[in-house]
């Protein structure tokens, strides 16, 4: 049984003052519903993570009235959403559920975040040894950046070259945060955050989210929009490895070899991938470590122009991705898996579209870099 | 950079409670595995990679290298106010990767490599901090 994605839905708005995070999660679960073509009534299963406001996925299947059968609210932080794909495709195959709805949502860019929401608290084991450094999430990515420079001579120009890319797709997406073409040199004069990174090589902060439909192929076969099939899904923690934490290597390295073993591909058979975009180093360090590129050659590979749309060797977030288009509630993973949607249906902006788009991979990897992060990969396909 | 980054308040765990007592004596003392014949960090009472319950406190040497390095260029909370400062990686002689601060440095001039020394800061309420300096050449 292979489930299928019905319904993507990337909230309009980058922007939602006076909108409440449960509004949000509201407004994009019609959306997807309605994409889908179905009802909220037709829901069995809910998946959420920690941007859900109130008690685990228990307040929002209330406010939404849901009555599921079956619930996961797995938290991999901007990972989540590709965790809750591949886990609603286990649950469907498993007989559990036949419609389960995923949803994101959150308000950081007004403020209405709820603060310590992506927080440890002081409970977490290594908060003693790890949050009294001032050490922000922008300077362990940092770190990390720094150290694939030193082992492989990645350049600060070519971490900018993701940047650039992204801005150029971002020309094309008029619900895009930020819409303006940068240049490499527009990237090294932004501010410095935390070397080697500046503030053009961070993400954006946008208030919204996304939704998705997962369903059973008896489910699909009634529908009327073209559904997406869910092939592969890997996921894999990285962990401080008892002290030998590894900044150059990501759980990537383990999540994608097991969502392409699963759907039976190679790296060289992906037409489309979304991959987790919240620094440019991010992109650079998943696109080795899911093989398509060898350790260390991120930088070339991405300075060759190798992500550019549509005839790059690896089209890479057409949407304008978290760097330049919408990164809702500090959470990148729904709006990967929505792009990747559009492509599979021929959806995209029409200049970036992938031609004859058949298979995608969507990579997100949640929490931090050289702390605790998840690596989840999923390989979706074109239905026929 | 100063050597006055804020210190704490952390929350110190009875697990752990030789790491403290070591610290506030100067001295990095962490558990080590005979088992697995490694160091841990971050501390814990048992070894997180062959799951013995068991572990010996042993005084480390303190000496290391920069990992890899970076100068924050504005702090949040109790950062705020200091100006820049640099958060490092410290690989120690025995082994474990620590995240910390390095303090009394020229933050343009840390490179990857540079040896360092684990200090231990103090703060209000007998507070007391990991912290790193650049040995002297």
């Amino acid at each position: 049984v292979t489930a299928l994605i019905a319904g993507a839905f990337e909230h309009p708005a980058r922007e939602l003052p006076g909108v409440s995070v449960a509004q949000v999660h509201a407004e994009v679960a019609r959306g997807a519903l309605a994409d889908a073509g179905l009802e909220m009534g037709d829901v069995d299963a809910y998946f959420c993570a920690q941007d859900a406001p109130g008690f685990g996925g228990l307040s929002m299947a209330d406010y939404l009235g849901l009555h599921p059968r079956f619930i996961d609210t797995t938290e991999a932080g901007g990972a989540s959403y590709l965790s809750h794909v591949g886990h609603a495709a286990a649950a469907i195959r498993a007989g559990k559920c036949s419609v389960a709805l995923i949803t994101l949502g959150g308000t950081p860019r007004s403020g209405g975040a709820r603060h310590g929401a992506n927080m440890r608290g002081p409970e977490a084991p290594e908060a003693a040894f790890e949050s009294p450094y001032g050490a922000s999430v922008v300077s362990l990515y940092a770190l990390a950046a720094r150290r694939h420079m030193y082992e492989y001579g990645t350049t600060a120009r070519q971490l900018a070259q993701v940047k650039v890319t992204a801005s150029e797709h971002a020309a094309h997406n008029e619900r895009a945060l930020l819409r303006a073409p940068v240049t490499i040199d527009e990237v090294l004069e932004s501010p410095m955050i935390s070397d080697p990174l500046h503030r053009l090589d961070c993400c954006v902060v946008t208030d919204g989210g996304g939704a998705l439909v997962v369903v059973a192929p008896e489910v699909a076969r009634h529908l009327a929009r073209p559904t997406v099939r869910i092939l592969g899904h890997g996921e894999a923690v990285a962990t401080t490895s008892d002290g030998r934490v590894d900044l150059t290597r990501t759980a990537a390295a383990r999540s994608g070899p097991a969502a392409f073993a699963e759907a039976g591909v190679r790296p060289a058979d992906i037409d489309y991938a979304s991959i987790y975009d919240s620094f440019t180093i991010t992109v650079i360090e998943s696109i080795e470590d899911l093989g398509f590129c060898k350790k260390g050659e991120g930088g070339p590979f991405v300075g060759a122009g190798a992500l550019r749309a549509p005839d790059g060797a690896l089209p890479v977030n057409t949407d304008g991705g978290g760097l330049c288009n919408n990164h809702p509630a500090n959470r990148g993973g729904t709006t990967k898996i929505v792009e990747a949607v559009r492509q599979l249906r021929g959806e995209a902006n029409a200049e970036l579209q992938v031609p004859d788009c058949e298979l995608a991979l969507v990579h997100g990897l949640g929490g931090v870099v050289g702390s605790r992060s998840a690596g989840v990969t999923l390989i979706l396909g074109r239905d026929e | 950079v100063n050597g006055h980054l804020p210190v704490g308040p952390v929350t110190e765990s009875a697990e752990v409670r030789p790491f403290w007592d070591g610290a506030r004596a100067g001295r990095l003392v962490l558990p080590y595995c005979p088992g697995c014949a490694r160091y841990i960090w971050y501390p814990r009472s048992f070894c997180p990679r062959c799951g013995a319950t068991e572990v010996q406190w042993r005084e480390a040497s303190g000496h290391g290298v920069v990992y890899s390095h970076t100068t924050v260029e504005r702090g949040m909370g109790a950062f705020a106010d200091v100006g820049r400062y640099v958060v490092v990686f410290v690989e120690l002689d025995e082994g474990p990767r620590i995240l910390t601060n390095l303090v009394d440095c020229d933050p343009d001039h840390v490179v990857i490599g540079a040896p360092v020394r684990v200090v231990f800061d103090r703060g209000a309420d007998d507070a007391v901090l990991l912290r790193a300096r650049l040995e002297r050449a």
